[in-house]
């Protein structure tokens, strides 16, 4: 799930010869491979954004993990153990994507480690009731699964199979948020306030995830000449609104935004301003948890090293040398 | 923080009996029956496959794209390797 449109660098274009058979292909809707000759920028936007997106879908087991101890039944803990099982084999899905481009893992964990990388600034917000686990669901898998859908024709080979497999597994995670939603709007007056909560909390950090506004966006242009990127961000966000607003609306809940309403004439629903400020901050480090996230992660790691440290030192003795029949 | 580097395995899976391996992504782990389990955990949590192989990375040889016309060009001319370069007469029908 959740990749985010962040801003990639500056690129500039490539005249080469190379660079114009690059693009010819391009142009030709050919995929890219790892051994393909590729302009240096291409690769590093690549490098950046399918890291960027690797390590959201790691952070993002953190918030939904704080739940499964307490999901309120079995099949709800079941459910959601494996959405999150799901997010791990995600990142390590979207890892190997990058890697074919010539970095390695243990560099990417560390650019995650060292706070050097940025992921979905949607992970720093706290989940402070079983409701947010449907939002999150409901919300934050509807938006990510909007940007991830045209990923799966990426130009780069191996990052659009990534995302094929990954849309496909991820089709049940926004059900099952909707699921939990349903039920509770549809139960007691608490439970249908903690539904209303949580999708007061989690619409506009939603919203965000689809990245700053086209006008703003100034190197999306890069990404979509090169077909790594294929509708921008504000026309990918305005889609998510469209299609969400009318399921909120049939679980009987309201949106926090007063300026929202649906424009007759063009069949849109017209949304207030996003507080960019806010997104900035996240971003940034200043969100409500991006500490909680990163401490997590380092803590995480450290306590795995003695695993990693054994493993490669029995694989070195050579005692697990054994082959095995090919079956 | 200089974090020694893990192996890296291809991944293949049997879907059905009588289907062949299929490659479908890679891992890291130390040792063949790491990369096994890791595999299992990756790549098939929804009953995708009977069977899996492991092979270490480093163990494949691939041909190099730019070879690509000298490799498979060739073939492009030998259209007699296909049966529908021959004329078979209507009066016979199924060969």
């Amino acid at each position: 799930m959740y990749s985010q449109a962040l801003n990639a660098p500056a690129l500039a274009t490539d005249d080469s010869e190379a660079g114009q058979r690059f693009q010819a292909r391009i142009e030709a809707e050919e995929r890219i491979e790892p051994n393909d000759w590729m302009p240096e920028a291409y690769r590093r936007t690549l490098i950046r954004q399918i890291s960027q997106h690797a390590h959201s879908e790691i952070v993002g087991m953190l918030p939904e993990g704080n739940w499964i101890t307490r999901a309120p039944t079995l099949r709800r803990k079941a459910a959601l153990l494996a959405k999150v099982q799901d997010e791990g084999g995600h990142g390590l899905y979207l890892y190997a994507a990058a890697e074919t481009l010539g970095v390695s893992r243990e560099e990417l964990v560390e650019q995650l480690l060292t706070g050097r990388a940025k992921y979905s600034s949607i992970f720093n917000y706290p989940t402070l009731s079983w409701a947010d686990i449907g939002a999150i669901g409901w919300l934050v898998d509807g938006a990510a699964i909007m940007n991830q859908i045209p990923l799966c024709r990426c130009s780069y080979g191996p990052y659009a199979r990534a995302m094929i497999r990954i849309c496909k597994e991820e089709s049940f995670h926004q059900r099952q948020g909707f699921e939990i939603m349903t039920v509770l709007a549809r139960g007691t007056d608490d439970q249908k306030a903690m539904a209303q909560d949580a999708l007061n909390r989690w619409w506009w950090p939603s919203l965000m995830m689809f990245g700053p506004p086209d006008a703003q966006s100034q190197h999306s242009d890069a990404s979509m000449r090169w077909k790594i990127k294929r509708f921008t961000n504000d026309s990918l966000r305005q889609k998510f609104v469209d299609a969400t607003v009318p399921q909120g609306h049939y679980l009987g809940l309201g949106f926090p935004d007063p300026e929202l309403r649906l424009n007759e004439a063009t069949g849109h629903w017209e949304f207030g301003a996003i507080d960019w400020d806010e997104f900035r901050r996240v971003l940034a480090g200043d969100g409500p948890c991006n500490r909680e996230r990163l401490t997590a992660r380092q803590r995480a790691h450290e306590d795995g090293a003695w695993v990693r440290e054994a493993a490669l030192a029995y694989a070195a003795k050579g005692r697990n040398g054994r082959t095995r029949a090919a079956a | 923080m200089a974090e020694p580097a893990t192996p890296l395995w291809e991944v293949f899976i049997r879907a059905r009996t009588g289907l062949a391996h299929r490659h479908v992504g890679s891992v890291h782990a130390a040792d063949a029956t790491l990369a096994l389990q890791a595999a299992r955990d990756v790549y098939t949590r929804r009953g995708e496959g009977l069977s899996i192989w492991v092979v270490p990375s480093d163990a494949i040889t691939a041909s190099d794209p730019t070879d690509k016309d000298m490799l498979f060009e060739p073939t492009a001319s030998k259209i007699y390797r296909h049966p529908t370069f021959y004329e078979v007469p209507d009066e016979v029908d199924n060969m």
